[in-house]
């Protein structure tokens, strides 16, 4: 159109764009608390995580200029983070969730107390990789800008799938969430397994905060993952601990998150509100359709202290 | 309550805290040291509403025998209570600005009445004859600035089509988003402004995405109401449309889309304060003001501002600079529903408390207030 406009087209390809720039800090906290929750353990603590992870990957990246370094402080620092929770919760009856909740806090309040020098600041920044030069409409190209993370998230989804049903490592992962007693018969420490499972995820985790600082919206402020990490913990139960229906299941969040927005600059002005709410609905609805009184959810792993 | 706790200590500083209270406040100069305390709802350097405030802090660090004490983070509950209790028992404040809205009624209020010889002054409330005396609101008519930025906006797009980002319909958004259009339809009577809501103060990535579909709809000039503006100037300008600020300057983040910016002036208006108290005078308990009265100011132009811009800004800067005082909101006016929302002939000067109580958005704006 003359004037530069898309008109109706916008609300498609915002809600497209949308799946491309916001799912990516859903997909790894996903992927990583999926890993975690196969191996018998829920880590509430990823909300903390991702924050701790977008504060250090800014801090990072500010300080050295490079922000791959900062992407990698960010895996670290949510590995660490992972550690805490798996060494804690290795400790005779101490409960996950609880552990969980408290990391949370710890993760966001400390991730606040240190990036307070880090607001003003600007840093470095995670490039985009272009796939929308084939169009000479500039919408489609703004859409269509994809960072590496997302498409290196994208692709961890099958290998995860793949890994879990055919792997030694998927196999033990599996067998110490399904049931620590034959896990232990086959002579493995089961701590050991939920550690390095509960790491690994604390690691894509942070790598999801990573995104949120270094590429979109791409600054450090305490409001940036704004209850992300938290629906992305639950976004896992509603994937059924499956890493292909997690990817979905972020794409869907990330392009419902776009509905409001993009509703309302069409002139779709009535009940924003519920379109704001969209993600959320989404969840609800889902979970009432597929939820069954006669069984236990599909697909739980048997060890979860909320499915024992 | 139970009597028998309240300590010997407790009672020793609350009295010190009075009596020093008492001292400062007819005292003409501060001859020994007086504290003030700042207390802010969010982080003091988010590029928004909360660093203007710390600015103005900044500001009073410089005089002399003021000393300032700042606590971020405090919300809007009985926390701000005990912040300031503790500043004033532990610290020796005197003077206290609880910067945020949510602080004034009852917390404020209730301090107020404990502490009758201290100082408080709340930014936005609206104090009534009812409040303590030694309590008092002020606030800025900061749609002046909008309105010069509007000016600036619609001179500079070249589609016609101006974006904002809201975070809530309430009267001082939606008079900033009013000022704001009827100022860009004072240079282009075509211009349109098209607004988001993302229904809260901070959400940075509704906020990203509030900008890039509005960029997607040929906004090419854009300006928000949020805490911190930072997510918007960046993203758009990423994008490559220009930005308007709001309560700080934020050129600094984006130097060429950066148009222009309504800026609190706290810096000049809590120097003023404490030289009334220091005079001797009292500060009004209810206290607003404009352009003219320092309480708001416009950021300086950026480089892609023309000429014909910012001699149109500076005309309209001027006459709401003069004795004369200028109306935003003249009779006539029309929502965007093709209601008549002022009848004409009766123009609604900036003090008029109606406007206070805005609820409806002006003829070229594109949204809806629910």
């Amino acid at each position: 159109m003359a004037d530069g406009s898309i008109g109706l087209w916008t609300v498609p390809l915002a809600v497209l764009g949308g799946a491309i720039r916001v799912s990516t800090p859903f997909l790894f906290v996903s992927l990583g608390e999926c890993i975690t929750e196969r191996s018998g353990r829920i880590n509430l603590g990823l909300e903390g995580t991702l924050v701790m992870g977008a504060m250090s990957a800014y801090g990072i990246s500010y300080l050295t200029g490079s922000p791959w370094l900062g992407v990698l402080a960010a895996g670290i620092t949510g590995a660490l983070l992972g550690a805490l929770h798996a060494g804690i919760c290795s400790l005779p009856r101490v409960n996950d969730v609880a552990v969980g909740i408290a990391l949370m806090l710890f993760g966001t309040g400390l991730a606040f107390y240190l990036g307070k020098p880090l607001i003003e600041p600007t840093a470095p920044r995670l490039p985009a990789i272009d796939f929308g030069w084939w169009s000479d409409i500039p919408q489609v190209r703004a859409a269509l800008r994809v960072n590496v993370l997302f498409l290196i998230g994208v692709a961890l989804a099958p290998i995860l799938y793949w890994a879990f049903r055919t792997t030694r490592w998927g196999l033990l992962i599996r067998t110490a969430g399904e049931s620590s007693d034959a896990a232990r018969a086959m002579g493995n420490s089961v701590l050991l397994i939920r550690l390095r499972a509960t790491m690994v995820g604390g690691f894509l985790a942070g790598i999801g905060g990573s995104f949120l600082s270094l590429f979109y919206p791409g600054s450090w402020n305490e409001g940036l993952s704004s209850g992300q990490g938290i629906t992305a913990v639950a976004l896992v139960i509603f994937a059924r601990w499956d890493p292909m229906l997690c990817l979905w299941a972020s794409l869907a969040f990330g392009g419902a998150a776009a509905l409001g927005p993009a509703l309302q600059s069409v002139g779709v002005t009535s009940g924003y509100h519920l379109f704001n709410a969209a993600p959320y609905i989404l969840t609800l609805a889902i979970m009432i359709i597929t939820c069954s009184p006669k069984r236990t959810l599909t697909g739980a792993p048997a060890e979860l202290s909320i499915t024992r | 309550m139970d009597f028998g706790r309240i300590s010997r200590r407790h009672l020793l500083q609350g009295g010190a805290a009075l009596t020093l209270g008492a001292a400062a406040g007819i005292r003409p100069a501060f001859s020994a040291e007086t504290t003030i305390g700042f207390i802010y709802v969010g982080s003091r350097d988010d590029y928004g509403y909360n660093q203007a405030h710390a600015q103005g802090a900044a500001a009073l660090k410089k005089i002399p025998g003021l000393k300032v004490i700042e606590e971020e983070k405090v919300p809007e509950t009985d926390a701000v209570e005990k912040t300031i209790e503790s500043m004033i028992n532990l610290d020796g404040a005197t003077l206290l600005f609880p910067t945020s809205f949510g602080y004034y009624n009852p917390h404020m209020i209730k301090m107020a009445t404990k502490f009758p010889k201290l100082r408080f002054e709340h930014c936005g409330g609206l104090w009534t004859d009812k409040d303590p005396k030694n309590a008092g609101s002020y606030f800025g008519y900061i749609d002046e600035a909008q309105y010069i930025s509007g000016i600036v906006a619609g001179h500079t797009s070249k589609s016609g089509k101006l974006g904002f980002v809201a975070a809530k319909p309430i009267p001082q958004v939606l008079r900033n988003i009013n000022a704001f259009t009827l100022g860009a339809r004072l240079a282009n009577p075509k211009a349109t402004t098209q607004v988001i809501f993302t229904g809260d103060w901070s959400m940075p990535v509704k906020e990203a995405e509030a900008t890039n579909s509005l960029i997607d709809q040929g906004v090419d000039v854009l300006t928000c109401h949020v805490d911190g503006p930072k997510t918007m100037v960046e993203n758009a300008a990423r994008r490559g449309a220009f930005v308007c600020g709001y309560h700080t300057n934020q050129s600094p983040l984006a130097p060429k889309a950066y148009l222009t910016g309504a800026e609190w002036n706290w810096e000049a208006l809590y120097p003023k304060f404490v030289k009334m108290i220091a005079a001797g005078e009292s500060i009004p308990n209810f206290y607003r003001g404009g352009l003219k009265e320092e309480i708001v100011k416009t950021s300086p132009y950026g480089e892609s501002v023309s000429a014909e811009a910012r001699k149109h800004a500076d005309d309209v800067k001027g006459k709401f600079l003069s004795a004369e005082g200028y109306a935003i909101f003249k009779g006539g006016l029309v929502d965007n529903k093709g209601k008549t929302v002022i009848a004409a002939g009766t123009d609604r000067g900036q003090k008029d408390p109606e406007l206070e109580k805005m609820d409806y958005l002006v003829e070229g704006v594109i949204g809806a207030t629910s």
